[in-house]
């Protein structure tokens, strides 16, 4: 008889979702939350509920996770600080004005709510942004939440369902078996590894860390009411090697101003890196010149796990392991708060042959096999 | 230096009403002497200064239409204008 139905190890917003959707079936939850800091990426991260069309794997998953939000948001705490405060992708030029145009017909063929800005309407909307940009495409569902709270929450609710959390570091996973820092062995016939960027458990899992800076400022209220991006922000997050910057400024309830971003591959460290960090905020500048003004509190890195092919890794391990009991819900990037809920839901469908929402096969790790035998072929 | 602690005062505004201080004093001591929280916290508390040497930034208030200047750091000059920062 094993001990558990399921054992999720990783307890950042991932596996905190992936647990308390676990235990909403009435399974028997195991959690190791690890014995330090967990969720290393989820406390972080900037926390932009988003909308993304980079593929359109991402747009069903971000679009379908986004839903799940809305729900959620209606019950989470107020310290998860969830706002709908909607992104504006702001258009520099008239060559981004006809790519925010594509968007927009795209997003809204879907169903996903957005309009089109003029520059006038969009200096009305954000009076701190510099004169003569081109105009913006508004995201009005899309929103904001405080990841670390929010991955409490789904924690707090999985426990309360009767998931039992285990403080400390999995040695190592697999064959049903959990080992941990302690000698303690758990035993299941699944384990799900929601384990970020750290594959010490799984050494073939193909997710290199993306590092990124942010900065926050002391409170401004009424400085910035959406979540402010850059259209050129899909071409940096788009781009494999080089380090890039992109324009990308957040609003929290608290009046205080999220500034971004920066990805960095190969950087392994998680000093702040003065260089690139100058770059990231004269970028914010060029947007926003009176950022130069605000006073910032604190600045710090973290660091995003990234796939061969941008999608997360959500179903079976098949392709990286021949172990039948562990699953993936890693390799989130920088969507994994916007996808937390959509993957959790999608997991746990794949793991008991349920219908799911959206076509789960583009997230299945199996795919990274078939992506290497075409590769080679 | 002694002339800096002479007893003819500057004016300073604060939260609209005006006051007279020693020359010398710190705004933070200002708002102190004036009744006036130097800034309202996340949950609505008022608040003033705490350690008075800059470290605590419970003084922040807004000085001349600048936010969240450390007001224990700053001596009030002549018609200096402050306000509790929200």
């Amino acid at each position: 008889m094993k001990a558990f139905d399921v054992l999720v190890v990783g307890a950042g917003i991932v596996g905190s979702a992936v647990a308390r959707e676990c235990a909403l079936l009435g399974w028997r939850v195991g959690i190791v939350t690890g014995d330090g800091l967990s969720g290393s990426a989820t406390a972080a991260g900037m926390g932009h509920l988003v909308v993304m069309d980079d593929s359109p794997a991402q747009l069903a998953l971000t679009a379908y996770s986004r839903s799940l939000w809305h729900h959620l948001a209606t019950h989470s705490p107020k310290s998860a600080e969830y706002e709908r405060c909607g992104t504006i992708w702001i258009a520099a030029d008239t060559e981004e004005i006809a790519d925010a145009h594509a968007k927009c017909e795209m997003y809204v063929s879907l169903g996903i709510e957005a309009r089109m800005l003029s520059a006038a309407e969009l200096a009305q909307a954000e009076p701190n942004l510099r004169s003569g940009l081109a105009g913006g495409l508004l995201v009005p569902d899309d929103g904001v939440i405080y990841p670390p709270a929010a991955a409490a929450y789904f924690l707090d609710e999985a426990t309360r369902l009767g998931a039992k959390l285990f403080p400390l570091r999995a040695t190592a996973a697999g064959n049903g078996e959990v080992c941990l820092s302690d000698g303690t062995v758990l035993n299941s016939e699944r384990i799900v590894l929601a384990i970020g960027a750290d594959c010490k458990l799984l050494p073939a899992l193909p997710i290199q860390e993306r590092k990124g800076h942010l900065v926050i400022t002391d409170r401004y209220p009424g400085f910035l009411r959406h979540q402010l991006v850059e259209l050129g922000y899909l071409n940096s997050a788009h781009k494999f090697t080089d380090d890039s910057v992109a324009f990308n400024v957040q609003p929290r309830q608290t009046g205080q101003l999220l500034i971004g971003s920066s990805r960095q591959y190969g950087s392994a460290s998680p000093e702040i890196e003065p260089a690139i960090l100058s770059r990231m905020l004269d970028r914010a500048r060029e947007y926003m010149p009176g950022l130069g003004d605000l006073s910032a509190l604190r600045a710090w890195t973290g660091f995003r796990a990234a796939t061969p092919d941008k999608l997360p890794l959500i179903g079976r391990a098949t392709g990286l392991s021949d172990d039948s009991t562990l699953w993936l819900a890693a390799g989130f990037e920088g969507l994994g708060i916007t996808n937390a809920p959509g993957a959790a839901r999608l997991l746990v469908a794949v793991m008991t042959d349920q219908k799911t929402a959206i076509d789960a096969t583009p997230y299945l790790p199996a795919r990274l096999k078939q992506q290497e035998s075409m590769a080679c072929a | 230096m002694p002339e800096t602690l002479s007893s003819q005062g500057v004016t300073v505004q604060i939260n609209g009403k005006t006051f007279e201080v020693a020359r010398g004093t710190s705004v933070a001591a200002a708002l102190l002497l004036a009744g006036q929280p130097s800034r309202i916290s996340v949950t609505g508390e008022p608040r003033t200064a705490l350690c008075g040497m800059g470290i605590c930034f419970e003084c922040r208030a807004v000085v001349n239409g600048v936010q969240h200047q450390r007001t224990c750091q700053l001596v009030c000059e002549d018609g200096i204008t402050v306000e509790t920062n929200r």
